[in-house]
């Protein structure tokens, strides 16, 4: 497939000779040599177009179809129903890239569905600026640490226990590298954060806390006792959109900064992505958030227009003083959440939660009143729950696995023995509730 | 617009002048007018200790956001609050109105290794070519 290939020997010896450098391995000298070393060649063949296509469609029918199985796997990933015209919008040329354009005001359909994407972002978190998406949740939420930081001047902050363990590893790392201080709070009985730790932690040198609500366990904290214990440190909540159809948002208990995971909102599995980061704050904060906003302006005729701002404190233009290194982001994820919110509507957010909220609680009473199971946490929760099972999860699941059940997530991963994680969408049918039940009887 | 004589100038297309052993600081009219439209200005905090050539100020257009270098050393005594809502003063009036913030200088022989006038309009001339 040398056609793909755009260097020829000629092109290659053309760049070299104009940058000076006699080979590429004098180009890449300074790549220290136990990396290189390391460094394994693919061990790729050259194939022919019609070769490759037979190896990768043989490497692809190793994947299961999930629309062949009753899936209950959520874990900040879910299973929601995305209507035809989602694919039909984002399919279309015009729109058809991760990227948000360089030279934007060219685009103005482009910066009309970012601005209404941040409108639905500020109506969903109930925040006032909301940027134009991140590359995820756990990004985001790292990002609002960071931001969270600049603003208040401080180094030190507190991470609750239940948000999603792949988040915490990320903010972890993040901390890390900026030097700052975070301390890990447990979580209670109910599924919640634990209340007297955060007052033992809560020392006038904190800036801030993290949470996730509902946290990785489904669990909905108390965010308006929270912010009230906090005072004036920061109260970055990590929410699920869709929860926000029903519950308060965020932004009315007093959050300074909320983040979530955007996935939700039209955009399918994947196996684990691409996913979509949200980020939302207050109006007195805009110079400190990362990422990009579109703005709505009039031009000389005095007719609507968009254009981008902020960016000038992005990488490409900032460099190294950027406020973020957030230098692109999921354009074509953020308008698939778009068309999916505009096509269901206040209402039709509403009652697309509220069925969630029902076939989870549902579900959740079922299995609770199986023998051998229980129903961990008593928290609230929304669409998402923990089943404690006395026989292990993973022969558990394996087990729905060979029925065409995928029963949710093994928790022992994440160092909780005998738990699944079993989210609840509006897409399984009170049938599909009922054979899972069953069958977790029957095993 | 001409650059005042009193005026020292930096590299960075900063002025200062000298008021009794504290300088008055500002952007340029070349610098102004490089960046366009300006929208916001980032103060910096009164009482803060800068040195020379340490960026404490950025400038935020349409285009771009700049870094203002401290064209002294010393203490912030007084930042032109003003442009917290007329950010727009500073292209309209980079030399006066414009200023942004007042330095108490710690050694005032700073200024010396500054550019006069004439030699900062023959530096934005050659840059130009």
């Amino acid at each position: 497939m040398t056609e793909f290939i755009p260097n020829t020997p000629e092109d290659v010896a053309e760049m070299l000779a104009a940058i000076g450098a006699s080979s590429i391995e004098e180009l890449f000298a300074d790549i220290p040599r136990e990396v290189l070393e390391k460094h394994e060649p693919l061990g790729l063949e050259p194939l022919s177009e019609l070769e490759v296509v037979r190896e990768l469609k043989k490497i692809a029918a190793e994947n299961i179809d999930p629309a062949l199985f009753v899936s209950f796997l959520g874990g900040g990933i879910h299973d929601h129903f995305i209507p035809a015209v989602v694919e039909h919008v984002i399919s279309r040329s015009e729109f058809y890239t991760a990227y948000t354009p360089y030279q934007p005001e060219v685009s103005q359909g482009t910066l009309t569905w970012m601005f209404e994407f941040q409108t639905f972002v500020c109506e969903l978190t109930g925040m006032e600026v909301a940027n134009s998406s991140m590359y995820d949740g756990a990004t985001a939420l790292a990002e609002a640490l960071f931001m969270a930081s600049r603003v208040t001047g401080r180094q030190r902050f507190l991470l609750s226990e239940g948000i999603n363990p792949h988040y915490r590893e990320v903010v972890r790392t993040y901390a890390w590298a900026a030097d700052l201080q975070l301390t890990e709070l447990p979580y209670d009985g109910h599924g919640q954060l634990d209340r007297e730790a955060l007052k033992e932690e809560l020392t006038p040198e904190v800036g801030g806390l993290l949470i996730q609500s509902p946290n990785f366990f489904g669990v909905i904290e108390d965010i308006e006792g929270l912010k009230k214990l906090l005072g004036e440190a920061f109260l970055i909540v990590s929410a699920n959109p869709i929860s926000l159809g029903i519950l308060k948002p965020p932004g009315e208990f007093g959050a300074d900064i909320v983040v979530g995971e955007g996935q939700v909102l039209g955009n399918p599995q994947n196996f684990g992505g691409p996913l979509l980061g949200l980020f939302a704050t207050k109006q007195k904060y805009l110079r400190k958030m990362p990422g990009r906003l579109a703005g709505q302006t009039v031009d000389v005729e005095g007719k609507t227009g968009y254009v981008m701002a902020l960016q000038t404190r992005e990488q490409h233009i900032r460099r190294g003083r950027a406020t973020s290194n957030i230098c692109t982001n999921e354009a074509l994820c953020s308008l698939a959440a778009t068309v999916w919110l505009a096509a269901l509507g206040r209402e039709g957010l509403k009652e697309l939660a509220e069925l969630n909220l029902q076939k989870a609680h549902y579900l959740a009473e079922r299995i609770a009143a199986l023998k051998g199971y229980r129903i961990k946490f008593d928290g609230p929760f929304f669409n998402e729950f923990v089943v404690e099972a006395e026989r292990g999860p993973a022969t558990i699941l394996k087990d729905l696995r060979a029925q065409r059940i995928l029963g949710g997530i093994d928790l022992s991963t994440y160092g909780l023995e005998n738990s699944i994680l079993v989210a609840v969408t509006e897409r399984r049918t009170r049938e599909e509730l009922d054979l899972f039940a069953e069958r977790l009887k029957e095993l | 617009m001409a650059y005042p004589q009193e005026f020292r100038y930096t590299k960075e297309h900063e002025w200062a002048k000298s008021e009794d052993g504290r300088a008055r600081v500002g952007i340029t009219d070349y610098a102004q007018g490089e960046l366009g439209d300006i929208v916001y200005v980032e103060l910096p905090t009164e009482g803060q200790e800068v040195k020379q050539g340490e960026s404490f100020i950025t400038v935020e257009s349409v285009k771009a956001v700049s870094d203002v270098y401290a064209p002294v050393s010393g203490r912030v005594l007084e930042v032109n609050h003003e442009l917290e809502d007329k950010p727009e003063l500073v292209n309209r009036s980079p030399h006066d109105q414009g200023w942004m913030a007042l330095i108490e200088m710690a050694d005032p022989e700073e200024l010396e290794s500054l550019m006069s006038a004439e030699e900062y309009e023959k530096f934005i001339e050659q840059g130009e070519e």
